[in-house]
């Protein structure tokens, strides 16, 4: 439509207003296209050129080698880590998607006025307010071996010794990881719920569906371009985290970030960047699964 | 194929915190009839076909459906199915499956619910579509799939939310005669719900108007537009002219009112004598251009607008403390005497042609 209206003025006066209609778009355009060019068009090219470089302990070297990718892809250790990353991705998505998905569904379906949707929304999002760092060590208190849990439950007699797997453990980890990032999975399912006509609920129920079946086949199906934009999001995040693993798994567990963390304290950019190269090649591949899965263009 | 039933609403109310939306209404609808349930938006037509499918719990009274009351179970256990004013199809299924969507809920098997459903889009003329998503559809084609999904519970009673409005006016003709000629083939109850007294007039055997919760006049289309038994019904079927005034004198079947211009005007029927004021609608088209005028049944004023429709032109003329008085004349009528903007005229009309409008019985 917005073609139409722009195409219109040509027929006019073809010449004169084509010339300067278009180089008006492109000038919008150029603003946005500065920026992303900037700030992540280039710094990707640099990354995927520096994966190709040489190296000693002090300095890179512009050259044309494949060693990097060699070393990073033949070591069983990066491909124990990506396993490991790949697992917690797998389990908080799992518990975000379940967790966002009846979070969402209450917000959309069960509070009925929009002030109190808004109200409940923004204290989901209070959590945010405070900086992620901080958000995850302040489990260290709540979780630790003389945390609040430990001592409770011990106080209580219920367990002769304090659990040790709550802190320093997957367990840890995870939980860090959803409180952190359920939101992301509450906020694209909360929207696409919002958009489901609330006739159709009333349509299922006339054609005798119980509330059950009203969730399973209608519901749920109009969720999924909300539930597979929160995947996007998590899984992503969850992929490229290392201050998280770091933290709460005690130094014990690793992920590809970390990892890549490590080898540039240790100065070995370009074996970071062919790291990364390999990491943003499985997350876009991840990604396009999803976009196969679950159409998700009338969510954008 | 399916039986039909009686639909009853016994002192059906409905409230929104204290105010009624729906107020008190009784009403029968008989079984196989096409009943028309019209008014103004929020008058509580909806809401009253919502209560009668079970979408909207009722506060007070009852909606008893064939012979049964009904006010506690679920829509799907009512015997009525609803077609939705937006239609209310599934996006994300197919024709089949959403024609198929009530089958599934009980539990049919897949083949032998969608041989089903494959049987009831070639009734509707659709099966060439069958495997589309509702919005590769045009709006005529929507309905006859949300007309298809409506149809395969088998229902004893179709309820029909404002089913034409989102079809552009062509169409809108065409898909009200097909929804009376399915009716017709049916046999089945309809109650439909519209604002327009075209569609209602096309359509019904039975119109109901509703104003403000209540219900001013449930008759025959025929006896809606030639007996209006209200103001607001006269207003409202939009072909008569409504004076009202003081009330003077009646004798027997014979009223005479004053209006606040100081005219008089006789009405004939039955009246309450209690009442100060009373109102009598005439007929726009049995209005005349007469040389003189009649005392009681015509005034004189001037012309204030005039709209040739055609076949027939409109004009307003105001007079006789009346802000608006249309009268309709047939084109040749107008066309050999006619009048312009400005002029001075005569109106008359037959005594017979005086309807005397009552009011709604406030209810207890």
């Amino acid at each position: 439509m917005s073609d139409a209206e722009a195409n219109a003025p040509k027929a006019i006066s073809p010449v004169r207003s084509f010339s300067i209609a278009s180089l008006s778009a492109y000038l919008q355009a150029l603003p946005l296209a500065l920026i992303l060019g900037a700030f992540l068009l280039l710094p990707i090219i640099m990354i995927a050129v520096v994966s190709f470089w040489d190296y000693d302990f002090a300095r890179m070297y512009p050259d044309f080698v494949t060693f990097n990718y060699g070393e990073t892809l033949g070591s069983w250790v990066t491909w124990k880590t990506y396993l490991n990353t790949l697992r917690y991705a797998a389990m908080v998505w799992a518990v975000t998607l379940v967790i966002g998905f009846w979070v969402a569904y209450f917000l959309a379906f069960h509070v009925k006025t929009a002030t109190i949707q808004t109200v409940l929304f923004l204290i989901c999002t209070v959590p945010f307010l405070t900086s992620n760092i901080i958000r995850m060590i302040s489990w260290i208190p709540v979780l630790g071996r003389n945390g609040l849990i430990n001592t409770a439950l011990v106080d209580l007699g219920l367990i002769p010794a304090p659990i040790e797997w709550l802190l320093y453990s997957d367990f840890a980890v995870v939980l860090a990881m959803v409180h952190l990032y359920s939101l992301f999975m509450v906020v694209p399912i909360f929207n696409t719920m919002m958009r489901i006509d609330r006739s159709l609920v009333e349509a299922a129920r006339d054609a005798g569906a119980s509330g059950w079946q009203i969730l399973t086949n209608v519901i749920i199906p109009l969720a999924k371009p909300g539930m597979a934009i929160g995947t996007i999001f998590v899984v992503t995040l969850v992929m490229a985290d290392f201050i998280t693993v770091q933290v709460m798994s005690g130094g014990q567990s690793a992920s590809v970030a970390l990892m890549m963390k490590n080898e540039m304290s240790l100065l070995q950019y370009p074996a970071a960047a062919a790291n990364a190269v390999i990491l943003l090649t499985l997350v876009l591949i991840m990604v396009a699964g999803i976009l196969r899965v679950v159409d998700i263009r009338k969510e954008l | 194929m399916t039986s039909a039933a009686e639909i009853e609403l016994a002192s059906v109310t409905k409230y929104y915190g204290t105010t009624a939306a729906v107020d008190r209404i009784s009403l029968k609808i008989a079984a196989g009839s096409y009943s028309c349930l019209l008014g103004p938006s929020g008058c509580g037509k909806s809401t009253t076909l919502r209560m009668i499918a079970g979408h909207e719990a009722i506060s007070d009274g009852d909606v008893v459906f064939a012979n049964k009351v009904v006010n506690d179970l679920p829509p799907a256990k009512r015997g009525t199915a609803m077609m939705f004013q937006s239609y209310a199809l599934f996006p994300h299924l197919d024709l089949v499956d959403n024609v198929a969507f009530s089958l599934k809920m009980k539990g049919v098997e897949k083949e032998k619910r969608r041989a089903e459903a494959r049987e009831m889009l070639e009734r509707m003329q659709l099966e060439a579509y069958a495997d589309r998503r509702p919005a590769q559809l045009s709006g005529g084609q929507q309905q006859r799939v949300a007309l298809a999904r409506a149809l395969i519970t088998k229902p004893q009673a179709l309820l029909l939310d404002e089913p034409l409005s989102a079809l552009d006016p062509f169409l809108k003709i065409q898909m009200r005669a097909e929804l009376k000629s399915l009716q017709a083939s049916l046999g089945m109850t309809f109650v439909h719900v519209t604002h327009s007294q075209e569609e209602a007039m096309a359509l019904a055997d039975l119109i109901v108007v509703m104003n403000d919760g209540r219900i001013e006049q449930a008759a025959s289309p025929r006896e809606i537009f030639e007996k209006p038994a209200t103001p607001f019904v006269a207003r409202f079927m939009g072909n008569h002219n409504v004076i009202t005034g003081r009330l003077i004198n009646h004798d027997g079947d014979r009223i005479t009112i004053e209006t606040a211009g100081g005219s008089h005007f006789i009405g004939l029927g039955a009246h309450g004598a209690s009442q100060e004021t009373a109102s009598i609608a005439i007929r726009t088209d049995h209005v005349r251009l007469a040389d003189e005028e009649t005392p009681g049944f015509g005034f004189s004023g001037f012309v204030t607008n005039v709209e040739d429709l055609g076949a027939m032109v409109k004009l307003s003329v105001q007079g006789a403390g009346i802000e608006t008085f249309t009268i309709v004349l047939r084109d040749a009528d107008y066309f050999a005497k006619p009048v312009k903007t400005g002029d001075a005229v005569h109106l008359s009309w037959a005594e017979t042609e005086t309807v005397v409008l009552g009011e709604v019985k406030a209810s207890k």
